[in-house]
C-alpha cells in the first residue's frame, strides 16, 4: 500500500498542483504504484484511484494510454530497445534480434526467472547513441553485443546483491524537499 | 432574446443567438451540418471531423481598418487556411459559412469512409439499424465504395457487458466519446473512459457495479451507432416495427416525458407490448434525458401477476367474479356505510381517477373521510400559494440565482431535479443544501448546512430569521447563508421529507414559504417552492382534493373528515382503497377494524389479500390520463398497450360504481372526465383540456425528430408540453403562513432515519429483472463513533416501534455522528429511536 | 563563435549554479526584473525568438497573448521531446539547466505567472534526476521561490513527468496530461493563453526556446536579431542522426550552415558512415518531407528548405545512405505515427492505421499497384482534416517517399506480380 508507505511524500506530491486538482498527480502516482506493485495491477490502479478520489475507470484509461505503464506483469528489469528509424539505421533491429537470442525470449516476453522483459519502443531521444535501450527508465547507450552481455550480467548481479540504485519512486519524490 | 449576431450560411442570412456553435446556428436556419461527436447538450470537442466546413470572415485592411472590396464592390471574405470544424467555432457577426463546396463534400466522404473501414457493417443484425446516424449519414455522404481490403479490417469484442444494463459492441464504436462526455459533463458519473489509444481506443468501465450510474440508458440514445444498447431492448425488435406512444413516467415527481415503443408480436401471444421506454423532449421538464428507473421500470405494466379479473370473497376465500357482481356488492356496502365509509388512495393514479374517487366518496357516498393512504409530505396547500411561478424552468437558473434543497436527497428521490439543479450550479447558481447528512448534490453546492436530527425546523426558522434580518446578520453559520440567499435575484426552494414526519414537512413548507415571501420570491417565474413529492402524481392527488380537510382546488371543507391515521386507528364501516397497500407498507395493522374492505389495484397486494372485494385496475400504459408534476405541470399520457385481462381504468370503475349508486351515466372517455369534471371542479385547471395539454411548440435545441445524427434517438414532442397552473401568489397577495407547533421527532439515543433510494424494491420495480442487482439492499449505515463493536458486514437487529428488522451494517463514513441511516427498507417517517443490536 | 545555448561545451560544469553565475548566469533575470513585464515582452518580441519545438511561432507574440492583470497564470516548459531523431532538449537540461530555469523565470515575470511546470517525457526521468540538483540549488540561491533576488517576484518550479506519449509534445495534449487526463489535444480555441493549465492562461514554450531568452536579455534584442537571417534569428541546435560518421547535437547560427556542411564538415558529422553515398535525409524527424541530395545546399533556418519542399522543423536530421530502402523507412516512420496517434480524431486514427497496414502489405511482398494508389489517396485525404499537427505530419513519410522514390514502391509490387498465383 503506497498510501501508507509514502503518506508524507504523496501529500507533498499533491502540493505541487492546485488544491482542487488532485487528478494531476495521477501520472506520478502510477509511476510510484507500478514500481511498488511491479506493474499496473488491478490493485495498484484501485489504490491510485482511491488516493486521488476518482473512479478507477479514469486510472485504467490513463494506464492504457501511456506506454510506460505496464498492464501485464513484467520482469524485474524491463529492457526497452528503441528501434525507431534513427536507431534502426544504426542497427537497432539487429540488436533486438541479438538480445532476443541472448535472453531466449521474443519481444514482449519475460525470461523464465522473471528477471528481464524485452520490449521495443518508439524514439527515446538518444538517436546519436544507438543502439540503445532503457532499463527501468535508465538509459544505456552505444550498445553492442559485448556491452549487452555485460549489462545483463550487471543487472543479474545487482538483483542478487539487492539493488540499491535510486528507483523511479526516488526520482519522482526527490522534489518533495522544495 | 439574448444578444444575437448576423451570419450567412450557404447564402442564407440569419440572425442567431451569440455564443452558438456554427453547427447549432446552421441548424436554426435548417442547414444540416452532419456530426457524430458533436451533441447540442455536450461541450464541443471537434473529434470526428465530420462537420468540417468553410468559415470566413469579412476582410478589413490591417492599417486602415477599412473593408477590403473585390472588383464587384463586395467586401472580400477571408476563408482562412483550411476548413474548420463547425462544432467548435462559435458564430461571430458577419461570419460566412459554406457547407456545400467540393472540398467540404470530399471531407465528409473521407470521414465516412474512414469510419466505415473500421466498422463491422452488421446493420442487418444491429439494434440501431433503421435509426442509426452512421447509417443515415452514410446514405447521404458516403461514397458507396472503398479501396480498403476487407480482410485488413480490425476486429474487436462485440459483446462487452458494461454492467447489467448496457452492452457495448466495440466493433461498432466510432470513438466519438459522446457517452464518456455525457457521463462526465452532464451527469457527473465519470464511470466510462477510453482505454489505449490510436485505432485501439476503446470504451471501458471499472466502476463497481459496472457502469454505475442512474443515467446509463441515455448513452444509448446519444450513441450515433449501435455500439451501446440497453439489455432491456437488445435484440428485442427492429426500430421500424415500433409504434411510438407519448407518455409520462410513472415514477417520480418530475414528470419525465417519455415515448413508449410498442410492438404487436407473436412471441407475446399476439399482444401489443412495450419494447422500450425512450425520452421525449421537454426542455422545461427533462430536456432529453430520463433516469434508468423510468427507462427500465416499466415491466410491471405487463407483468404476469397483474390482477386480471374482479374478485369477491366467498366462504372466506377470494374468488373470481364478474364486474357486475363485484361492483354491486361494493355499491351496496359503500352506500350503506354512507358517512361512515372512508376512502384512501395512493398517489400514482391519474388526475381523472383521483377526481372521480373523491367525487364518488364525497357526493355519492357522502363522506369526507378521504385521504392519501400513505402521505409522506405535507404542504400542498402552501405550494398552491407560493409554488414556483408559471413558466419556471430550472434550465434557466443561472448566475445570480439561488436554489435551496431542504431535507431531500434529490439524486435518489427526483433524479431529474438533481440533474437540473446540478447544472444550474455549474451555470453559476448558488445552491444550498440543508440536511442531517451529506448527499450527492453537495459537491456542487455553495454551502451545505448539516443539522442534528430533530433540528430541521429550528434550522429553517433560523434561516427565515436570517433572511428577514439579512442587513444586520452576523457572520458565519446560517446568517451568512441567509444573507447570500437574499442577494439572489431568483430563489427556488425544494423541500423533502428525509428524517421528517409529514406534519413536520407541513411546517417546513410554511417556514420556507414565509422565507420566500420576505423578498417577494413568489408568484413569478423561476421563484417559489417545490415539494419533492414521493410519487409521480402526489401533486395531482392534492389538487384533486384527496384530503380530509380540503376538496378539489384546495377548497377548505366545513366538516373535516377522518385522516388516514384516524382510519387506521379507529377503523371504518366500509373502506375503499385505490392504488395503495397500507398493510404491506406497515402502516395499517390488519383489517380487524374495517367492516367491509374493497381494494382496487394492479396487484394482489397484502391489503388486497385481506379484502372483501378486489377490483383490477389498469396500469398507466393501458389507458390515457394526466399526471401533474411537482412543478404543477399537468401532462397527458396516451394508451400504449391493450388492457390486461378484464382490468379497467380506475376512473371507469368508479364511474360504474357511481352509476350503480344512483349517480349519472359514466363518462366514456378520460378526456371527458377531465373536461366535464376536473376543469369544472378544480379552479386551477379551469383553462385546460386534453387539446390544450397536447399543444407543442418548437423547442431548442432542435433534437429528436428525424435528425437522429444531431440529438440522438430522443423523441420529438408532438403530443404535448403540458400546462402549469398558476399559484395564488401570481394573482394576488399571499399572507405569511402561520406555523403550527408540531411534535418534532427527536430522540435521546442514536437517531435512526430512513433514506430514500431510487431503486426501492416495491410492487412496481420488482418486475424489472434488469434492476434486480441494483435494488437498494436493506442496510443500516452507522457512524464509526456509534459503532459500538459493529463493523461493516455484520448482521444487526434494528428494533423500533415493536418491530425488528435484520439489516447488514455499514460503518463506512456515510452516517454522521449520532445518526444511523436505513436504506432499502420501506418508508418510515421522521426520526426513530431504534435499538441497534449486533447479531 | 562561442555557443549561445550549448554553453557547457565552452564552460566546464556550467550545470553547477556557482559556475553558471560566475559566467554571467542569472544576469538576464536580474535585467528583466529591473524592467517592467511589458518591456520584457517587447524585448523578446524585438529579438524575434521563434519557437524551437518545430512550429516556429514567435515566443514574444505568444507571451503577448496572455491577458494582463492579476489572476493565476502558468509557464509550462515543453520537454516532451519525442520526435524521432530529436535529442537536443535533454542535453540542454542535463548540461545547462540553469539557462532554461532562468528563461522560464523571465517568461514568468513577463506574463505574470508564479508557477512553472517543466513537463518531461517520462523516459527522461533519469536525466531529470541528475538535473534536479539545479532546481534545488536555484531555490537555495534565491533564484526560485519567494521574493526572488529581493525583487518581490515569487515563482515556483516543479518537474512533472509524462509516461510515454509523443502526442504530449503538442501543447494542448501536454496540458491535458499535466491535468491528469489522457494526453489528447483539444481543438483550439481556446488557446493556452486563454485557458491552458487548469483553465488558466498559460504559456507553453519549448526548452530550447526558453534557453534563448537569457542571452537576449543580457545582450539585447539587436544582438540576437543580427544573428541568423531575416526570418530566422539566433542559433539552432541541430540533432544529427542516422548514417553519419559522428552523430550528435550541433549548435549553428541560423542560415549560415548548409546540410551538406553538417554532414561532411569537420566540425560536424565528418561525413557519411563507412564512406557510403548520401541518398536522402529527413530534416525534421518524421514530420518534414524527405529531401534529396539537391537539398544539401539548403541551409538550417526556418525558410532554408522551402525551395526543396520541406522544412527545418525541430531540426532533427535523420540521414540515410545509398543502401536505405525508402519503403522500409516510410514504414518505420508511419509505424511511429500510428503508434503515437492518440485516436481522438477520425482521419489520424483511421488514416495512420491504414497507411501502416498498406505499407506492411507492400513491404511483405503482398502489395499491388492499387495499394500504392491507396497510400497516395489516404495520405492526401488525411491532409487538412486532422485535429492537431500529428495527423497532418503523419502523412509526410508516405507523401515524401512516394514523390521521390515511387519506383521503389513499384519494384516491390512488381515482384509480386512476377510470381503467378497458385
Amino acid at each position: 500500500m503506497i498510501a501508507e508507505k509514502y503518506a508524507k511524500e504523496i501529500e507533498s506530491l499533491f502540493s505541487r498542483y492546485p488544491a482542487d486538482q488532485r487528478k494531476s498527480a495521477v501520472l506520478p502516482l502510477l509511476h510510484i504504484a507500478q514500481q511498488e506493485y511491479g506493474y499496473c495491477s488491478e490493485e495498484a490502479m484501485q489504490e491510485v484511484a482511491s488516493i486521488i478520489g476518482c473512479d478507477p475507470t479514469h486510472v485504467r484509461g490513463i494506464a492504457g494510454f501511456y506506454t510506460l505503464y505496464y498492464e501485464e506483469e513484467v520482469g524485474k528489469f524491463v529492457l526497452e530497445v528503441c528501434n525507431d528509424l534513427a536507431c534502426a539505421l544504426r542497427g537497432a533491429d539487429e540488436f533486438i534480434e541479438m538480445a532476443e537470442g541472448k535472453l531466449g525470449i521474443d519481444l514482449e516476453g519475460t525470461t523464465e526467472d522473471g528477471m528481464f522483459t524485452l520490449k521495443n519502443v518508439m524514439c527515446l531521444g538518444a538517436c546519436d547513441r544507438a543502439p540503445m535501450l532503457q532499463c527501468n527508465l535508465k538509459f544505456h547507450e552505444h550498445l553492442d553485443e559485448e556491452k549487452f552481455d555485460q549489462l545483463i550480467a550487471d543487472y543479474r548481479a545487482k538483483a542478487a546483491a539487492g539493488d540499491n540504485e535510486p528507483t523511479v519512486v526516488d526520482k519522482i519524490l526527490i522534489q518533495t524537499h522544495h | 432574446m439574448s444578444e444575437t449576431v448576423n451570419i450567412i450560411v450557404d447564402g442564407i442570412e440569419a440572425e442567431v443567438p451569440k455564443g452558438l456553435t456554427v453547427v447549432d446556428a446552421a441548424k436554426m436556419v435548417a442547414v444540416d451540418i452532419p456530426v457524430f461527436c458533436h451533441h447540442p447538450k455536450l461541450e464541443p470537442v471537434g473529434m470526428c471531423r465530420m462537420c468540417l466546413v468553410d468559415i470566413g470572415m469579412p476582410m478589413f485592411d490591417r492599417e486602415t481598418r477599412e473593408p477590403v472590396m473585390d472588383d464587384d464592390g463586395n467586401q472580400q471574405i477571408n476563408w482562412g487556411r483550411g476548413m474548420q470544424t463547425g462544432c467548435t467555432v462559435r458564430v461571430a457577426d458577419g461570419m460566412h459559412v459554406r457547407t456545400t463546396t467540393d472540398h467540404v463534400i470530399e471531407a465528409r466522404n473521407t470521414v465516412i469512409e474512414f469510419l466505415l473501414t473500421s466498422h463491422p457493417l452488421d446493420c442487418p443484425i444491429c439494434d440501431k439499424g433503421g435509426e442509426c446516424p452512421l447509417q443515415n449519414l452514410t446514405m447521404e455522404h458516403g461514397l458507396g465504395d472503398t479501396a480498403f481490403p476487407f480482410e485488413d479490417k480490425m476486429h474487436n469484442d462485440k459483446h462487452v457487458p458494461l454492467g447489467d444494463l448496457i452492452a457495448l459492441d466495440r466493433e461498432r464504436c466510432i470513438q466519438c466519446a459522446r457517452c464518456v462526455r455525457f457521463q462526465d459533463e452532464v451527469v457527473d458519473d465519470p464511470v466510462l473512459g477510453f482505454h489505449n489509444r490510436g485505432r485501439k481506443l476503446e470504451i471501458i468501465t471499472y466502476s463497481d457495479p459496472g457502469f454505475d450510474s442512474y443515467w446509463s440508458g441515455n448513452t444509448t440514445d446519444i450513441c450515433p451507432v449501435g455500439a451501446l444498447t440497453t439489455n432491456d431492448f437488445r435484440f428485442g425488435a427492429r426500430p421500424w416495427e415500433l409504434k411510438p406512444v407519448a407518455s409520462i413516467s410513472p415514477h417520480g415527481p418530475e414528470g419525465e416525458n417519455i415515448t413508449m415503443s410498442t410492438r404487436q408480436e407473436a412471441k407475446s401471444g399476439g399482444r401489443v407490448v412495450i419494447k422500450r421506454i425512450m425520452p421525449r423532449q421537454n426542455e422545461q421538464v427533462n430536456e432529453i434525458w430520463i433516469s434508468d428507473r423510468t427507462r427500465f421500470g416499466h415491466h410491471f405494466a405487463d407483468a404476469d401477476d397483474r390482477l386480471m379479473t374482479p374478485m369477491v370473497r366467498k366462504d372466506g376465500v377470494l374468488q373470481e367474479s364478474s364486474w357486475e357482481e363485484a361492483l354491486s356488492l361494493v355499491a351496496t356496502k359503500l352506500k350503506d356505510a354512507g358517512a361512515n365509509a372512508a376512502g384512501l388512495t395512493g398517489d400514482r393514479m391519474s388526475n381523472e381517477d383521483l377526481f372521480a374517487f373523491q367525487s364518488l366518496m364525497r357526493k355519492t357516498v357522502g363522506t369526507n373521510n378521504i385521504d392519501l393512504a400513505n402521505a409522506r409530505i405535507g404542504g400542498a396547500e402552501v405550494t398552491a400559494k407560493v409554488g414556483v411561478g408559471t413558466g419556471t424552468n430550472l434550465g434557466e437558473m443561472g448566475a445570480g440565482d439561488a436554489i435551496i434543497v431542504f431535507a431531500s436527497d434529490l439524486h435518489e428521490e427526483a433524479p431529474i431535479w438533481w440533474l437540473r439543479v446540478k447544472q444550474a450550479a455549474q451555470r453559476g447558481t448558488k445552491v444550498f443544501t440543508f440536511n442531517l447528512r451529506e448527499t450527492r448534490l453537495d459537491t456542487h453546492t455553495t454551502e451545505t448546512v448539516l443539522y442534528k436530527p430533530g433540528d430541521a425546523l429550528d434550522t429553517a426558522r433560523a434561516l427565515l430569521n436570517g433572511v428577514k434580518m439579512a442587513d444586520s446578520a452576523g457572520d458565519g453559520g446560517i446568517a451568512a447563508v441567509a444573507k447570500a440567499i437574499t442577494e439572489a435575484e431568483n430563489i427556488i426552494a425544494f423541500y423533502g421529507y428525509e428524517g421528517l414526519t409529514a406534519d413536520e414537512t407541513g411546517s417546513l413548507s410554511r417556514i420556507l414559504g414565509n422565507m420566500l415571501l420576505v423578498n417577494g420570491n413568489v408568484g413569478r417565474v423561476n421563484n417559489g417552492l417545490i415539494a419533492v413529492w414521493p410519487h409521480n402524481n402526489t401533486q395531482g392527488a392534492y389538487d384533486m382534493g384527496i384530503n380530509p380537510a380540503f376538496g378539489p382546488g384546495y377548497k377548505e371543507i366545513a366538516v373535516v373528515g377522518k385522516s388516514a391515521s384516524d382510519i387506521y386507528t379507529e377503523g371504518s364501516e366500509a373502506l375503499y382503497i385505490m392504488g395503495s397497500d397500507p398493510i404491506g407498507d406497515g402502516i395499517m395493522s390488519g383489517r380487524d377494524k374495517i367492516g367491509f374492505l374493497v381494494v382496487q389495484d394492479l396487484f394482489l397486494n397484502a391489503t388486497a389479500e385481506l379484502a372483501d372485494v378486489v377490483l383490477p385496475a389498469q396500469s398507466w400504459a393501458e389507458r390515457d390520463g394526466t399526471f401533474t408534476n411537482g412543478e404543477r405541470r399537468v401532462q397527458r399520457y396516451y394508451p400504449a398497450i391493450a388492457p390486461m385481462g378484464k382490468s379497467k381504468a380506475d376512473w371507469q370503475i368508479i364511474g360504474m360504481l357511481e352509476e350503480k349508486m344512483g349517480g349519472g351515466k359514466p363518462k366514456f372517455a378520460a378526456s371527458l372526465v377531465f373536461k366535464k369534471a376536473i376543469a369544472a371542479g378544480v379552479p386551477q385547471y379551469k383553462l385546460m383540456d386534453y387539446r390544450s395539454l397536447a399543444q407543442v411548440e418548437k423547442q431548442y435545441p432542435d433534437v429528436g425528430g428525424e435528425d437522429l445524427y444531431y440529438g440522438g434517438t430522443s423523441y420529438d414532442n408532438k403530443h404535448g408540453l403540458g400546462q402549469q397552473w398558476a399559484t395564488a401568489a401570481e394573482s394576488g397577495e399571499v399572507e405569511a403562513f402561520d406555523i403550527p407547533e408540531v411534535k418534532t421527532s427527536k430522540v435521546s439515543g442514536i437517531a435512526t432515519v430512513r433514506t430514500a433510494a431510487l431503486y426501492t424494491n416495491g410492487s412496481l420495480l420488482q418486475h424489472s429483472e434488469l434492476l434486480e442487482t441494483r435494488m437498494a439492499q436493506p442496510r443500516i449505515m452507522i457512524n464509526e463513533d456509534d459503532a459500538n463493536g459493529i463493523s461493516t458486514g455484520d448482521e444487526v437487529q434494528v428494533r423500533a416501534n415493536g418491530e425488528t428488522m435484520m439489516l447488514t451494517a455499514y460503518v463506512n463514513g456515510v452516517a454522521p455522528q449520532g445518526v444511523a441511516l436505513l436504506n432499502g427498507v420501506p418508508h418510515i417517517a421522521g426520526v426513530i429511536d431504534a435499538e441497534i443490536i449486533k447479531g | 563563435m562561442a555557443h549561445v545555448i550549448f554553453r557547457h561545451r565552452d564552460v566546464e560544469n556550467i550545470k553547477e549554479l556557482d559556475v553558471y553565475v560566475a559566467n554571467g548566469g542569472y544576469e538576464g533575470l536580474k535585467k528583466a526584473l529591473s524592467m517592467t513585464p511589458e518591456e520584457v515582452v517587447n524585448e523578446i518580441k524585438a529579438a524575434g525568438i521563434r519557437g524551437r519545438g518545430g512550429a516556429g511561432f514567435p515566443a514574444g507574440i505568444k507571451w503577448s497573448f496572455m491577458p494582463k492583470g492579476d489572476g493565476q497564470k502558468y509557464i509550462v516548459i515543453n520537454n516532451d521531446e519525442s520526435e524521432t531523431g530529436t535529442f537536443k532538449d535533454r542535453e540542454i537540461l542535463e548540461e545547462n539547466p540553469h539557462q532554461v530555469i532562468e528563461g522560464a523565470l523571465i517568461a514568468a515575470y513577463a506574463v505574470g505567472a508564479d508557477m512553472v511546470y517543466c513537463y518531461w517525457r517520462g523516459e527522461y526521468m533519469d536525466a531529470a534526476y541528475a538535473a534536479e540538483k539545479a532546481i534545488k540549488d536555484a531555490y537555495a540561491g534565491g533564484y526560485l521561490g519567494k521574493d526572488i533576488l529581493g525583487s518581490g517576484f515569487d515563482c515556483d518550479y516543479h518537474n512533472h513527468f509524462g509516461a510515454g506519449a509523443y502526442i504530449c509534445g503538442e501543447e494542448t495534449a501536454l496540458l491535458n496530461s499535466l491535468m491528469g487526463n489522457l494526453g489528447q489535444p483539444w481543438s483550439k480555441p481556446p488557446f493556452p493563453a486563454q485557458a491552458g493549465a487548469y483553465h488558466k492562461p498559460t504559456v507553453v514554450n519549448n526548452v530550447e526556446t526558453l534557453a534563448n531568452v537569457p542571452p537576449v536579455m543580457v545582450n539585447g534584442a539587436d544582438w540576437y536579431a543580427n544573428l541568423g537571417t531575416d526570418q530566422s534569428n539566433g542559433v539552432k541546435i541541430v540533432c544529427m542522426s542516422g548514417h553519419v560518421a559522428r552523430p550528435g547535437n550541433y549548435e549553428v547560427e541560423m542560415g549560415k550552415v548548409t546540410y551538406r556542411e553538417l554532414i561532411y564538415g569537420d566540425e560536424y558529422c565528418q561525413g557519411m558512415r563507412d564512406g557510403k553515398g548520401f541518398k536522402a535525409l529527413l530534416p525534421s524527424g518524421g514530420s518534414g518531407p524527405v529531401v534529396l541530395p539537391d537539398a544539401l545546399d539548403g541551409n538550417v533556418s526556418f525558410e532554408g528548405l522551402n525551395a526543396y519542399g520541406s522544412m527545418m522543423g525541430s531540426a532533427s536530421v535523420i540521414v540515410m545512405d545509398e543502401d536505405t530502402d525508402m519503403v522500409w523507412a516510410a514504414l518505420k516512420m508511419t509505424h511511429f505515427f500510428k503508434h503515437e496517434s492518440c485516436g481522438k480524431c477520425t482521419p489520424c486514427r483511421e488514416g495512420t492505421f491504414w497507411l501502416e497496414k498498406t505499407l506492411h502489405r507492400i513491404m511483405e511482398g503482398h502489395g499491388t499497384e492499387d495499394d500504392i494508389n491507396t497510400l497516395d489517396r489516404v495520405a492526401h485525404s488525411m491532409q487538412g482534416k486532422c485535429l492537431c499537427a500529428l495527423g497532418e505530419f503523419a502523412v509526410s513519410p508516405v507523401i515524401g517517399t512516394l514523390k521521390h522514390f515511387r519506383e521503389e514502391y513499384v519494384s516491390k509490387v512488381r515482384q509480386l506480380e512476377a510470381v503467378p498465383a497458385d
